[in-house]
């Protein structure tokens, strides 16, 4: 009976030491796999997460201050997006303004900047136009 | 530095969400456009401020000469051509977007995205993105404004085979974008643009003046979902928040405007609404009964002695500029005493809020102005109906016709009042080619006659 017990406590042992190896085998893989997702994220291109992040939840915020507008000023609200929806021109700033091998981007750029502004300014004005002729007459 | 211009750009993002957000009645609207030049200049001064912009003459010139042709042409455009005047600047907001694409292709150091070719996939996938909406932008809103301006017919041109043609370019696109990512070629690139911009003008050439509310909403909101995708492609967090904003807000506009008119988007997109296939059989139908046409003395008589007008304008009122004599006539009326309001349809114009706009211009208070579920009880109280340039959305077919293909479509219950009076050029259909069995009831009374010049003749009439 006694040796029974012995071999039993030995097993049990023998299993907890093994457990013992199997987490820390466990630890060290998933180490591995941190550092190997980590040393991935460097190489791809975390951007489009964040990217991804952002543009989903400016959807959201989108959908509920659009809902909010009231019908009258769906015009205005047209001729806003329209002029915000240039702010593209950031980009077109960077192309026209840097240092490129070719000139080639430096023109496209160039180009965008003038079809931005004429929306900025046009869809800005155009908004200030109608916004003028809601307000109340006293 | 980076830290300052991210910053910088982010305090734009919460000044355009304000500007949106500004726009949510007519007295804080002033303030919402504030915020957004605010953020606009915001962005504009930090890009011009980092470290890849090495020269600002260019910059400078672009700004100046785009900013004076916008100012001239913002200061100068009727009221009455807003929609082309947005369609106009949707096209050049997906130029810009190809052109700001093309020059990340070829200059991707600046951006941080690889080196020419070499550029990162997932750049690639972004940049194309940007680069197939943005150019279908442009060619769309193109034929857009040509249809609404007139220089294209505004009924739809279909062809046999048609939506087999977009879907195989559609889906030509995609495999063109796989292709691009694998070859990384310049050549690949352009062949993207040219079929996006193909596939612009065949999805807009076959949908009919009818339908061009959803249609500029729509457009609108792919301008967005193109400034979006350059934000992936630049990694700019400023450009994707705008750009979603944008495209949230175009999406719901189409959205509104569908159900305005009880149509499913798809059924718009794929266009050929408005033919004439069944306006023959509709209008065999009528042939035996006659409407009562009247004169504007008789206008003039019926409305002075009403006590509760409600105007109901439609695209009439724009295209004959009449809003200014309509207020005249309602001040008239006002000063004899008698109640009016105006009726909204959300479809009513050719853009969502056309209608609002051009009673604003005329100077009429919006308090008066109410959309269709606000005031369609009140026509059954009503005494006369004047119903100005409008036809499909008065339409009791779409009520009680099941054959009719308005049926389902909300409209305003003009019929319910005790007078309806309709100023039209003719007897004929609407836009949508559908017969209109409100001119026959005996409660109707038809105007024939340019909307300006018979409102002004009941004018005449009423001194």
């Amino acid at each position: 009976m006694s040796e029974k017990e012995r071999t039993l406590t030995q097993s049990a042992e023998d299993l907890v030491t093994r457990l013992q190896e199997l987490s820390d085998t466990a630890a060290q893989l998933a180490s591995e796999a941190g550092d190997v997702i980590a040393e991935s994220g460097g190489n791809t291109d975390p951007f489009i997460i964040t990217g991804l992040t952002v543009f989903v939840l400016a959807c959201f915020v989108g959908y509920h201050v659009v809902w909010r507008v009231t019908p009258a000023l769906h015009s205005p609200l047209m001729a806003l997006t329209n002029a915000i929806s240039s702010v593209i021109i950031v980009g077109a700033v960077v192309a026209t303004g840097a240092m490129a091998s070719s000139g080639f981007s430096n023109v496209l750029g160039f180009i965008a900047v003038v079809l931005a502004s004429i929306n900025i300014f046009g869809g800005f004005i155009i908004t200030k136009r109608m916004l003028h002729m809601f307000k109340k007459k006293g | 530095m980076a830290i300052i211009s991210s910053l910088a750009y982010l305090a734009a993002s919460v000044l355009f969400i304000l500007a949106l957000r500004g726009l949510s009645h007519p007295e804080t609207a002033g303030k919402g456009l504030t915020f957004g030049i605010t953020g606009m200049s915001i962005a504009i001064i930090t890009t011009l401020l980092s470290p890849q912009v090495e020269g600002w003459t260019w910059i400078i010139i672009g700004i100046a000469l785009g900013g004076s042709i916008g100012y001239y042409i913002a200061k100068n455009i009727e009221m009455t051509s807003l929609p082309q005047l947005m369609a106009a600047f949707h096209s050049l907001v997906g130029l810009a977007a190809v052109c700001v694409a093309a020059a990340a292709f070829y200059n991707p150091e600046t951006y941080g995205i690889g080196v020419i070719g070499d550029i990162k996939t997932a750049s690639l996938i972004e940049m194309s993105l940007g680069l197939a909406i943005g150019a279908i932008t442009f060619t769309g809103s193109i034929i857009a404004w040509g249809k609404l301006q007139g220089k294209i017919s505004g009924k739809p041109i279909t062809f046999i085979g048609q939506h087999k043609l977009n879907a195989m370019l559609g889906a030509s696109l995609f495999v063109m974008i796989i292709l691009l990512c694998l070859t990384g070629s310049a050549f690949w690139f352009w062949t993207i643009a040219l079929i996006a911009l193909a596939l612009g003008i065949l999805m807009i050439i076959p949908i009919g003046g009818a339908d061009m509310p959803v249609i500029v909403s729509m457009l609108n909101s792919y301008s967005g979902w193109a400034a979006a995708g350059i934000g992936f492609t630049l990694h700019n967090n400023l450009l994707i928040i705008t750009g979603a904003l944008v495209g949230a807000s175009g999406a719901i506009l189409s959205y509104i405007m569908c159900k305005g008119m009880n149509r499913s988007f798809l059924s718009v997109i794929l266009g050929g609404f408005g033919g004439d296939d069944n306006a023959g059989a509709a209008a065999a139908d009528m042939g035996d009964r006659n409407a009562k046409i009247g004169a504007a003395e008789d206008a003039a008589y019926i409305m002075k002695n009403a006590s509760k007008v409600i105007i109901v304008p439609g695209y009439g009122m724009a295209v004959a500029q009449a809003q200014h004599a309509l207020r005249e006539m309602v001040d008239i009326l006002k000063r004899e005493g008698v109640d009016v309001t105006y009726a909204i349809h959300p479809v009513a114009g050719r853009m969502p809020g056309h209608m609002n706009v051009l009673l604003a211009e005329a100077n009429v208070p919006y308090d008066e102005v109410f959309e269709m579920e606000d005031i369609n009880r009140d026509f059954a109280m009503a005494d006369v109906a004047y119903v100005i340039g409008a036809n499909d959305i008065t339409n009791p077919s779409a009520k009680n016709d099941p054959s009719s293909p308005i049926y389902g479509m909300p409209i305003l219950d003009v019929e319910k009042a005790k007078t309806v009076l309709f100023v039209k050029r003719s007897l004929g259909s609407g836009y949508a080619g559908i017969d209109n069995p409100l001119f026959f009831e005996d409660n109707t009374m038809m105007l024939l006659g340019d909307a300006k010049k018979m409102t002004e003749n009941i004018i005449k009439a009423m001194e």
